[in-house]
């Protein structure tokens, strides 16, 4: 049965109730333990930061050639913490509510109030770092607001805020290595978790820059690992990002969550044809100042320009007079869908909207705007070759991040004892949507406050135990199949490349499991996730072999388990026969085209126990438990 | 388009390189140049060879893993932009394209375009940082910075750790890097108690990298895709002063 060990007390009491009673580690005994991170993004090296400053004996796995590349670095917008510096009404409790209406209901309680808890300490936390936050002219912070919300709690450093509270968190974890206290890995990658006597034990790497394959061990493995939006091959993530760390850990007992919850960003820059590799995602606080329409009539050919107000359908303000062009990312970017299927799209390939700074550029003048994004101004036009000051952006819907993720209880820690989930790759705060500037917070207070409690409350347990030894024969027997699975990846020398099969992948689940799902069309994907799963191990080329740097091995690792990943998103979507959230089914909607939640059956987290012998995986379901809020119809008009 | 693209290909970095030469038909001119070495790499790859090895994660000019001399410049010919940001349509059809890894003896070559930048690294390990831990912040607003300190600290913290002023510098020198480091955190109060001992540390790391001084060619600034300016080594240089003073 899953428990969630949701401390006791009233909701705003939880998180100190759990404080005062959690067990701790004392100094002389933190040296004797060990710790494996795997990743280090924002969640990774903030916890792996922390854990150092605390005594553990920390080793870092990344795959980035430096920590400071991890996809977090590309987290424009913000980051969001009820500090009420606007005395606009927001309080710790108006964010939880925010959150978890955000994501339609469909998070713990629990969780999600002490993400709002926590975040007022890590802006502290940035600043004292030296993380260079927008400030007003008196010296002090500054805010904007985000999709979803009605105050300004959005704290931002231009358009880099995550390369800023990356950077942040890099050099805090930089400074352990400068005392000795964490080591690092960089261009490696975890092939497996090693479970001894249901225990997490280790990891088995292999060193990208020279293939070899590695052993090693510690008392507890933190995964930090990010999101696997990028199994729909296009999407806002970076060339490296994967779900491997996550699926190989599912493959070894961790349940996975809300797997089917992904995230499609309304403003990214459109797909212009086959050649493209990924989408670039433009921040969502241009939507602060940027208003989105599209031609009232059909197949308006017309220059944006030239296009007279009056005929110009300004559809989110229409159909959301409340929140406007801040109606929260699901609801944007379903909106846009609606508008692009319906024969309005604009731009070459009719796939996009317009995002226009008109009204903006002549109320606060050109230099105010280019303050706020000039940044994103100059990549547009890197990009597109076009000078958004003067004519309107073309954006389009994109898959962005993974609300579902291994499944933690309150600790952080998976189903398998002393293996902890962070960040993107668990699938606890966010429920079915995300809220921006959201993810950029969960990383750090998961990685700053939480992991280095939680885990030092299961490490006190460990005290004990002594040096885990990699010489187990569960070490050897977790390398002999790693080994063969990279044998038998590089050994079928086919004629299609790993990129053929990803890209027809993210192709199937576009169209079948992205913005609008139904039982006929998952069905239909799960029968063509597995024809292309078999036509892979057939066909798939992999040049060179597995004991050098080799690219293609790499991603072929990483397809193998999209493959296998992409069909449990499938029957993830297909139990839940509701609309939530991110999760559109086609068949549950209102007559305005309005998702439709169906409480009474579904309030709860589907989580997904792997069964190597079965065909199909086995629901676990987690009942939510609302003791402080009434679930609502989630409205924005 | 069609491009004829040469490109670095050397084994390890014991190895000898050499230049081998690729002729791309169909090339999109929409498409970026990375994506135009994807492109060359399926194809590579279908045909059982070994693809050009090249880093590379982002691809939106933030996370700094790219990087590469393309026709003799760091990252091309465009100002203020990283490798994966410059798209196809600013070359000519028919062109010749030579492409080599960033070059610096702090960079030794893993295999082809992939470089190993982690001496950059070790000089934030030197002193890269405000020594503060987790808990012991105080409350954010208690230290007003003014708005322009804190915009001119953020113009110095954009660095990207790509290593194109090490690439593009004569010297093969990292004090565009250093110093933009050093300068972020000297101009923020937080940042000042260490700046001393900051500087000295970082310096002197840069040196054991075997990175060259710098004399003041200001290459580094016009490569730089972040447009970081040199006038943080000049106040790097005053750090450094008041430091050993
Ligand atoms: S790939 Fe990240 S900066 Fe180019």
């Amino acid at each position: 049965m899953l428990d969630a060990k949701i401390p006791e007390g009233k909701l705003q009491d939880k998180w100190n109730n759990y404080k005062a009673k959690c067990n701790i580690v004392n100094p002389a005994n933190k040296k004797k333990l060990d710790i494996i991170v795997v990743g280090a993004g924002l969640a990774g090296s903030s916890a792996a930061a922390t854990f150092g400053e605390l005594g553990y004996n920390v080793k870092v796995f990344f795959f980035q050639d430096s920590a400071r590349r991890a996809h977090s670095v590309a987290a424009q917008g913000g980051v969001n913490a009820a500090k009420n510096y606007q005395y606009d009404g927001d309080n710790v409790y108006r964010m939880f509510y925010d959150t978890i209406k955000g994501g339609d209901f469909r998070s713990r309680e629990a969780n999600t109030y002490r993400l709002a808890e926590c975040s007022a300490s890590l802006i502290d936390q940035a600043v004292a770092q030296g993380v260079p936050f927008g400030r007003e002219y008196g010296g002090y912070l500054s805010n904007r607001s985000f999709g979803g919300v009605q105050v300004k709690r959005t704290f931002y450093a231009r358009g880099q805020t995550g390369q800023q509270l990356l950077l942040g968190a890099y050099s805090a974890m930089m400074r352990q290595v400068n005392t000795g206290k964490v080591k690092l890995y960089n261009r490696h990658e975890m092939l497996d978790v090693v479970i001894i006597d249901g225990k997490a034990r280790g990891i088995i790497a292999r060193n990208l820059a020279t293939g070899e394959i590695e052993r090693h061990a510690a008392h507890t493995v933190v995964l930090a690992t990010g999101g696997y939006g990028k199994i729909y091959f296009l999407s806002t993530l970076a060339m490296g990002c994967n779900g491997s760390a996550a699926w190989r850990s599912h493959k070894k007992g961790a349940y996975m969550a809300g797997v089917s919850w992904v995230q499609i960003h309304p403003t990214c820059l459109p797909q212009s044809g086959d050649h493209q590799s990924k989408l670039t995602l433009m921040s969502e606080s241009l939507r602060n100042d940027g208003r989105i329409w599209v031609p009232k009539q059909k197949g308006d050919d017309r220059h944006p320009n030239d296009i007279p107000p009056e005929e110009r359908d300004y559809y989110l303000e229409r159909r959301y007079p409340s929140f406007g062009n801040l109606a929260p990312r699901d609801i944007a970017s379903r909106a846009a869908k609606e508008r692009i299927d319906a024969g309005h799209g604009v731009g070459a390939n009719k796939n996009a909207v317009y995002l226009d700074f008109r009204t903006a550029i002549n109320e606060y003048g050109e230099n105010v705007i280019r303050e706020r994004y000039g940044n994103l101004f100059r990549m547009y036009e890197k990009i597109t070759g076009i000078n958004a000051y003067k004519e309107p952006m073309k954006i389009s819907p994109a898959a962005h991040f993974t609300m579902g993720g291994l499944w933690v209880d309150y600790e952080l820690m998976t189903s398998v004892p002393g293996l902890f989930a962070l960040g993107e790759c668990n699938f606890s705060d966010h429920g079915a949507n995300r809220l921006g500037a959201n993810s950029l917070l969960q990383a750090c207070v998961d990685g700053y406050f939480i992991a280095p409690l939680t885990v030092g409350n299961y490490l006190s347990g460990e005290i004990k135990t002594g040096k885990i030894s990699a010489d187990h024969p569960e070490f050897e027997k977790t390398e002999k199949e790693a080994r063969e699975l990279l044998d038998k990846l590089v050994n079928i020398k086919g004629n299609k490349t790993s990129d053929h099969y990803h890209r027809t992948l993210g192709r199937i689940l576009w169209d079948k499991v992205g913005l609008e799902r139904s039982k006929e069309s998952l069905e239909a994907a799960i029968k063509e996730i597995r024809e292309l799963r078999e036509d892979f191990w057939q066909n798939l080329m992999v040049p060179g072999t597995k004991e050098e740097i080799n690219s293609e091995l790499e991603k072929a690792g990483r397809v193998a388990d999209y493959l296998e990943l992409a069909e449990l998103m499938a029957f993830d979507a297909l139990n839940r026969d509701e609309s939530c959230g991110a999760h559109f089914r086609s068949e549950y909607q209102t007559d305005e085209g309005e998702a439709m939640r169906n409480d009474d059956d579904f309030a709860y987290v589907s989580s997904w126990e792997f069964d190597p012998k079965g065909e199909e995986p086995i629901l676990h379901k987690e009942v939510l438990e609302f003791e402080t809020v009434t679930p609502t119809v989630r409205s924005y008009k | 388009m069609k491009v004829t693209l040469k490109v670095w290909r050397q084994k390890d970095a014991q190895s000898k390189g050499a230049f081998e030469t690729y002729p791309m038909d169909n090339v999109n001119e929409d498409s970026s140049f990375l994506e135009m070495l994807d492109m060359l790499n399926e194809s590579l790859t279908v045909q059982g060879k070994m693809p050009v090895e090249f880093d590379s994660d982002c691809r939106e000019g933030i996370c700094g893993q790219c990087g590469m001399v393309i026709n003799g410049r760091a990252n091309g010919h465009l100002e203020g932009t990283t490798t994966c940001q410059l798209h196809m349509r600013s070359f000519k059809d028919g062109e010749t394209i030579y492409i080599e890894p960033f070059r610096a003896s702090a960079f030794p070559v893993i295999r082809d375009l992939k470089v190993d930048r982690e001496s950059l690294d070790r000089i934030i390990i030197a002193g890269g940082f405000i020594s503060s831990h987790t808990g012991s912040a105080p409350e954010a607003n208690s230290i007003p910075i003014g708005h322009a300190t804190a915009e001119s600290a953020f113009d110095s913290a954009a660095c990207i750790g790509c290593g194109s002023c090490v690439a593009t510098c004569k010297n093969s020198s990292a004090s565009l890097f250093t110093a933009a480091k050093i300068t972020h955190l000297a101009k923020l109060p937080q940042g000042q108690v260490e700046a001393r001992k900051r500087a000295l540390n970082m310096v002197k790391q840069m040196d054991i990298e075997g990175f060259g001084a710098c004399t003041n060619t200001e290459a580094c600034e016009v490569e730089c895709p972040q447009n970081i300016s040199v006038m943080n080594i000049a106040r790097m240089n005053w750090e450094f002063h008041k430091a050993i003073l």
